[in-house]
C-alpha cells in the first residue's frame, strides 16, 4: 500500500497552493486514488511563507498533515532551511536551484533533484509559471502521478486562455526532469 | 460567464469552504449575506460567484450583525438563507442568532473556527467556540450544531443543516474549523433528484385562522412567509401564539419551554455520530471536527498493537449525545477527549459520564493533534 506525503513550500504568490491543488486533483480525480491537500500560510497572501501539503494514498486519508515528507519541493531559501531537516530519511528533495543554494547538509534516500524553474519561466517570458515547470519536473522525477492525469488536472485548474502557456511550461519541466533522470542513470553506470 | 446549474453533479476536488457553499446551493439556499473573514472567506467568495448562476442573491453586508439580520429577513420572506463567519464575526452574530431562535426562523450560520479569543489567529485552526455556539446568545434555548470532518461532509452536512433548520424552525450552526474549511479532497455531488430536501411546514389554515406561533403536536409551528396573505407578526419579545408581545411569566414559561422541548424531544432524530471499534473498547476517544481524523489514525495504530480502543465521533455536538456518552462510559474504562481548545466538550463528556469512567482532556492549540500525541495517551492509559 502506498501512502506518500508531499510538501511544497515557498512564498505566497509563487503558486504553491495551486501546485498542490493540481497534484491532488490529478491523483484524486484522474488517477482515482485518495488525495488530501492542506495548506498553511500567514495573514498576508503574497510574500509570506507558505506551504501546501498533499497526501496521496491507496486508502482513505485520516490524519491530513505531513509531518515528515516523503517528497519535499522547495522554492525558497527560507523554506529550505525550515523544512529540509524534517524530510523523511528515505525521502526526496526537489528544489529550484536559482532560489535555493544547496549547502549539502542533507542527504536523502531517494535523491536530490534540482531545476532552475524560475529561470526557465523567465526565459518563457512568464515568471508566474515557475510552479507549473516545477510540477512537470516533479512528475518526471517521481513515479506517483501519471503525466496524462497531471495534464488533465492542470488544464482544468487554470484560467481560460492560458492553456497553451501552462502546457508548454509543464512539458519544459517534464522534459528537463527526464534528462536529469537519464544523466543520473548514466552517473550510476 | 458560463452558467452552471445549482447542483454541480459530479466528482470534484474541492475545499471544505467551497463544498459548504455548494451544499447550500444544492439545499436550495438562494440568499447569502456575509462579511468576509479568514478562514471563512472562500464561502462568501464561492457564493458571490455562484449566486448569479442560480438567480440567487449574494450581498456583502457592512458587518456581521447586519449579515445575520439580513439572512433572518430573507428567510422570513421564504428564501433559504445562510451566512458564514469566523472568530470575532461569530461573536457579533450572537445577538441576532438569538433573535432567530426566538422568532423561529430557519437559516444556517457557518463558523469556520480559527484561534481566539479576539482576532487571535486568523489563519490557524481552533475549536474554541464550541461553548459559545451553545450559550453565546443570552437567555435559555437549545441549538443544533454540526461538526463535519471533511470537505465531503461539509457538502453533505450543509444540506442536513438546512433540512434541520427548515424542519425545526431555527438557525442551525455548522461548527467547522480551519483545517476542514481549507482542506481539499474529493467531493462527490449526487444527482439533484437524489438529494433529500426538507422544506418548512406551510400553514394548513386559511389566512384568517392562521397563528404564526401555534405549535402542532411536534411543538413546531407552521411557517407562513411574509407576503403570502397570512398575518405575519413576529418579535424578539416574549410572545403568544399570535406573535403578539406578552411579557408575562406565563407566556415566558410556555414559549421558552416549547423552544427547548422542540429540540430536546426530537434529539434522536437530530443527533448523529459514528462509532468505530466500540464493542470491545476499554478506551474511547471522543472527538469531533478535524481532530477526529487524527483520532481515527491513532485508534488504528493502537488497535494494531492490540490495545482495545474505539472512536466515538460526534457529528452533532449540540444537542449533546448524552445517552450515548453515558452508555460508552458504562462500558469503557476511560474516555479521552482531544480538542483544539483548552477543554470544552470534555466538560459535557464528564457531565454525561456520571462518574462511571475516567475522562481525560487532551487540549491542543492552533494545530490538530498528531496521531502520535493521541496514541501516547492511549498507551499511558492502557498501561496504567
Amino acid at each position: 500500500m502506498k501512502h506518500t506525503g508531499i510538501k511544497i513550500c515557498g512564498f505566497g504568490g509563487q503558486g504553491i497552493i495551486l501546485s498542490g491543488y493540481i497534484m491532488g486533483k490529478a491523483a484524486a480525480i484522474y488517477d482515482k486514488k485518495h488525495a488530501t491537500l492542506t495548506q498553511s500560510y500567514g495573514p498576508e497572501s503574497r510574500g509570506g511563507a507558505c506551504s501546501a501539503q498533499v497526501i496521496i494514498s491507496d486508502r482513505k486519508v485520516d490524519y491530513p498533515e505531513v509531518l515528515h515528507p516523503d517528497i519535499l519541493i522547495v522554492m525558497s531559501k527560507e523554506a529550505y532551511d525550515k523544512y529540509t531537516p524534517g524530510l523523511n530519511n528515505k525521502g526526496m528533495l526537489i528544489y529550484d536551484e536559482d532560489l535555493v543554494e544547496n549547502d549539502n547538509k542533507f542527504s536523502t534516500g531517494t535523491g536530490i533533484f534540482s531545476i532552475p524553474a524560475t529561470r526557465i519561466a523567465e526565459d518563457l517570458g512568464k515568471k508566474i509559471v515557475a510552479n507549473i515547470i516545477m510540477l512537470g519536473f516533479f512528475t518526471a522525477v517521481t513515479d506517483i502521478i501519471k503525466v496524462k492525469s497531471m495534464e488533465n488536472a492542470l488544464l482544468s485548474s487554470i484560467p481560460e486562455g492560458t492553456e497553451e502557456l501552462n502546457l508548454k511550461a509543464f512539458r519544459l519541466g517534464y522534459d528537463y526532469g527526464l534528462k536529469k533522470l537519464n544523466s543520473k542513470c548514466d552517473e550510476g553506470k | 460567464m458560463k452558467i452552471k446549474p445549482a447542483v454541480l453533479t459530479g466528482v470534484h476536488f474541492m475545499n471544505g469552504d467551497y463544498a459548504c457553499a455548494e451544499g447550500a446551493l444544492a439545499a436550495g439556499c438562494r440568499f447569502f449575506a456575509g462579511y468576509p473573514i479568514t478562514p471563512a472567506t472562500e464561502i462568501a467568495e464561492a457564493m458571490s460567484r455562484r449566486m448569479p448562476h442560480v438567480g440567487g442573491i449574494f450581498i456583502q453586508m457592512e458587518d456581521e450583525l447586519a449579515s445575520m439580520n439580513s439572512i433572518l429577513g430573507a428567510s422570513c420572506a421564504g428564501v433559504k438563507s445562510m451566512t458564514a463567519t469566523s472568530g470575532p464575526g461569530f461573536s457579533l452574530m450572537m445577538e441576532n442568532f438569538g433573535l432567530g431562535i426566538m422568532m423561529e426562523i430557519p437559516c444556517v450560520l457557518v463558523n469556520i473556527q480559527r484561534g481566539g479569543p479576539s482576532t487571535g489567529l486568523p489563519t490557524m485552526v481552533g475549536q474554541q467556540d464550541m461553548m459559545q455556539a451553545r450559550w453565546g446568545s443570552h437567555g435559555d434555548y437549545e441549538v443544533i450544531a454540526l461538526t463535519p470532518s471533511s470537505p465531503q461532509e461539509m457538502f453533505d452536512y450543509t444540506i442536513k443543516a438546512f433540512n434541520l433548520s427548515e424542519k425545526y424552525r431555527l438557525p442551525v450552526l455548522i461548527m467547522s474549523d480551519e483545517i476542514v474549511g481549507h482542506m481539499t479532497e474529493r467531493v462527490v455531488i449526487p444527482n439533484e433528484e437524489d438529494i433529500f430536501i426538507i422544506n418548512r411546514k406551510k400553514p394548513k389554515n386559511k389566512p384568517g385562522k392562521y397563528l404564526m406561533f401555534q405549535p402542532e403536536e411536534d411543538l413546531i409551528p407552521c411557517m407562513a412567509n411574509a407576503g403570502e396573505g397570512y398575518k405575519v407578526i413576529t418579535t424578539g419579545l416574549t410572545h403568544d401564539e399570535r406573535g403578539y408581545p406578552d411579557m408575562s411569566a406565563e407566556a415566558q414559561e410556555i414559549l421558552i419551554t416549547r423552544l427547548c422541548d422542540k429540540i430536546r424531544k426530537n434529539k434522536d432524530d437530530i443527533i448523529e455520530y459514528t462509532v468505530f471499534g466500540q464493542d470491545d473498547a476499554e478506551i474511547i476517544i471522543a472527538a469531533y471536527g478535524s481532530p477526529a481524523r487524527s483520532a481515527l489514525s491513532a485508534v488504528s495504530l493502537a488497535r494494531k498493537e492490540g490495545i482495545k480502543v474505539g472512536l466515538f465521533r460526534m457529528i452533532t455536538v449540540w444537542p449533546f449525545p448524552e445517552e450515548k456518552v453515558l452508555e460508552l462510559a458504562t462500558r469503557a474504562r476511560v474516555i479521552i477527549v482531544p480538542e483544539i481548545n483548552k477543554g470544552q466538550i470534555v466538560h459535557e463528556v464528564e457531565r454525561c459520564s456520571k462518574g462511571r469512567c475516567q475522562v481525560i482532556s487532551l487540549p491542543k492549540l492552533a494545530r490538530i493533534h498528531t496521531p502520535y500525541e493521541i496514541l501516547n495517551v492511549i498507551k499511558e492509559v492502557s498501561n496504567s
